[in-house]
């Protein structure tokens, strides 16, 4: 099912610090780590977006600390997906364990502006800007990180196998 | 064909022949790490997935190092948590007063070995890559699902070979050589690979200088990085652990993404301005930037070397007038032998505080916050906007020699300045 959304454009590099300052790290809260949001790069950023919207960056976004607390902040901000150039590795693994889609479409992104409307179909990898009218070819998924995505996250795909071994083995 | 280190440390680990860059395997994990600040989503998550054990407490290990000693009730709370939780499960717990950083506190335990697969809720576990390990840094539900499995799913790394050649000028030291790397390729750099280290130059390093190196291939995207296990390697694990390992060498005909050879012999002192790791200037090319602060510590440089760099800067002159100097050691044991060594009456009578073991102002915690518009020289590893404390103020990365130089003078400055 494709999501839509209205974009907000970042640039390249946007680091952890700037997503979710180390200084409210001390929370493992959804709902207030989201009202802190890009604060150091956008103050209203919090108090701006809406459910359903997409952040749209450029290269090496989420690049930084190891803190989940980011994407977490961007899911309870309501941040549909974010669409980047290119992911750094421990945030776009962080994303796709807590099940926020990060979507890798480098074209996509450098002609998307703030404002735009994208449709995002991360099954079969295709972007489309509402504005524009153009269609976009976005990196798809290795088949393991699928099967992350579908079982809803680590947690339940890591559920399920612990329960297929029990049921294979037997009482543990 | 042959493999690179880190390609046969994780076949190993996935009980492979052989593995390929791309691949995705599951592997077996030899240690789990996670700290007061990350511990509490992990176990919150672990908790979740209904397992009432870790799957093996003599791997998994809790320090407290962030916002420790507890700088409010909050983070007072994130401690007692992850307290509460490790000695119920028996894990490796450090406490405060007996241990220190994560990243300074394994080493010195000898929990990070040759052929080791390590991983941690802490973007600088690629540190323990000094040890010829392969170490990557992970987020807290991955580190929930590998406390409660033994193990973690990796895509195996393409790897980027570093050769250093020439001769190291003075005062040119591991954290020049890295700083000068990230410069060179940028932050995305090395994205998603493992950055081997190697070269004549890296033969001669010290082990404090290879950890620092290590420390900060996140910083220009890696996954990790990593060093063979020479004798210098040796000489450091026999004084810290009695446990037996096998040292992994990359094959002569391995494959490489990139080999990228760099001749350090007219290479200065560096910095790295605001707000990029890899926006690095010769430390002399800075004119006129006066600082407010200086920070000599961290994961990255707060060992008894960088200490003692720092003392040989700092005896008989006095921090400048304008400035702050806090000088942090990486562990007790750190700071136990710097005041042995009388480095800490040298610190003290120059005008610096000598602090708590504590990773503190790296990430803008405590001991020393910025405020609106100040700047900072710091040893530590990041200097994104905000890092420190106000959005607007800035950080400016350095090695130790620097940043007592800097401290000295008031403005960002090269040992070489000094009279």
């Amino acid at each position: 099912m494709p999501m839509r959304g209205r974009v907000w454009k970042f640039g390249d590099n946007i680091d952890t610090d700037v997503i979710i300052p180390a200084r409210y790290l001390v929370t493992i809260d959804p709902q207030e780590l989201a009202q802190h949001v890009m604060e150091d790069i956008d103050p209203e950023f919090a108090s701006k977006v809406q459910p359903g919207d997409i952040i749209v960056a450029g290269r090496n976004f989420g690049c930084g600390s190891s803190r989940e607390h980011a994407p977490i902040a961007i899911k309870a901000a309501g941040v549909q997906a974010v669409v980047a150039e290119s992911f750094a590795r421990i945030f776009f693994r962080n994303a796709i364990n807590i099940g926020l889609p990060v979507v890798e479409a480098p074209e996509a992104v450098r002609e998307t502006e703030t404002g735009d409307e994208l449709e995002i179909d991360t099954e079969n990898g295709i972007v489309r800007n509402l504005r524009t009218g153009k269609t976009y070819k976005a990196t798809q998924y290795d088949t393991f990180i699928q099967h992350i995505i579908r079982a809803g996250g680590l947690l339940n795909a890591v559920r399920e196998r612990l329960a297929a071994r029990q049921a294979a083995g037997g009482s543990q | 064909m042959g493999m690179t280190m880190a390609e046969k440390i994780l076949a190993r680990a996935a009980g492979r022949r052989r593995v390929e860059p791309g691949e995705i395997i599951e592997v077996a994990v030899d240690l789990v790490m996670t700290n007061d600040i990350t511990a509490p989503l992990s176990i919150a998550e672990f908790k979740k997935l209904g397992v009432e054990r870790v799957f093996d407490p003599k791997k998994v290990v809790f320090v407290p190092d962030h916002f420790v000693p507890a700088k409010d009730i909050k983070a007072a709370e994130q401690s007692k948590i992850m307290r509460e939780f490790a000695l119920e499960q028996g894990a490796i717990y450090f406490e405060i007063g007996r241990a220190g950083i994560e990243h300074v506190v394994l080493p010195e335990h000898g929990l990070t070995r040759p052929g080791m697969v390590i991983i941690g809720a802490d973007s600088h576990t690629c540190t323990y890559g000094a040890f010829n390990a392969f170490a990557t840094g992970m987020g807290s539900t991955d580190i929930a699902a590998a406390m409660a499995t033994g193990t973690t799913w990796m895509r195996v790394p393409q790897t980027i070979k570093f050769v250093y050649t020439g001769t190291l000028p003075p005062f040119v030291t591991g954290k020049d050589l890295i700083l000068y790397t990230i410069g060179q390729i940028g932050v995305d750099g090395a994205l998603y690979a493992c950055m081997e280290f190697t070269g004549p130059v890296i033969d001669q390093l010290p082990m404090d200088d290879r950890i620092t190196m290590a420390n900060m291939a996140i910083e220009a995207g890696a996954k990790t990085g990593i060093f063979a296990c020479d004798d210098k390697t040796r000489e450091w694990l026999a004084k810290v652990t009695t446990e037996p390992y096998e040292p992994v060498d990359s094959d002569p005909d391995a494959r490489y993404a990139q080999i990228i050879e760099f001749d350090v012999s007219n290479l200065r002192p560096l910095v790295a301005l605001p707000h990029l790791p890899s926006n690095v200037r010769p430390a002399d090319e800075v004119r006129d930037l006066p600082i407010d602060q200086v920070v000599i510590g961290s994961c990255t440089n707060g060992r008894l070397s960088d200490l003692r760099i720092a003392a040989e800067i700092l005896k008989g002159r006095q921090v400048h007038p304008r400035v702050r100097c806090i000088v942090i050691p990486g562990s007790q044991e750190v700071a136990k032998q710097a005041t042995r060594e009388g480095l800490v009456d040298i610190f003290l009578e120059a005008g610096a505080v000598f602090s708590v073991s504590t990773c503190g102002p790296c990430l803008g915690g405590y001991m020393g916050v910025l405020a609106k518009g100040e700047r900072c020289v710091s040893t530590t590893n990041r200097n994104f906007r905000g890092r420190m404390g106000h959005r607007e103020s800035e950080v400016i990365l350095a090695s130790p020699a620097v940043a007592a130089a800097s401290a000295v003078l008031g403005r960002v400055a090269s040992p070489f300045e000094l009279n």
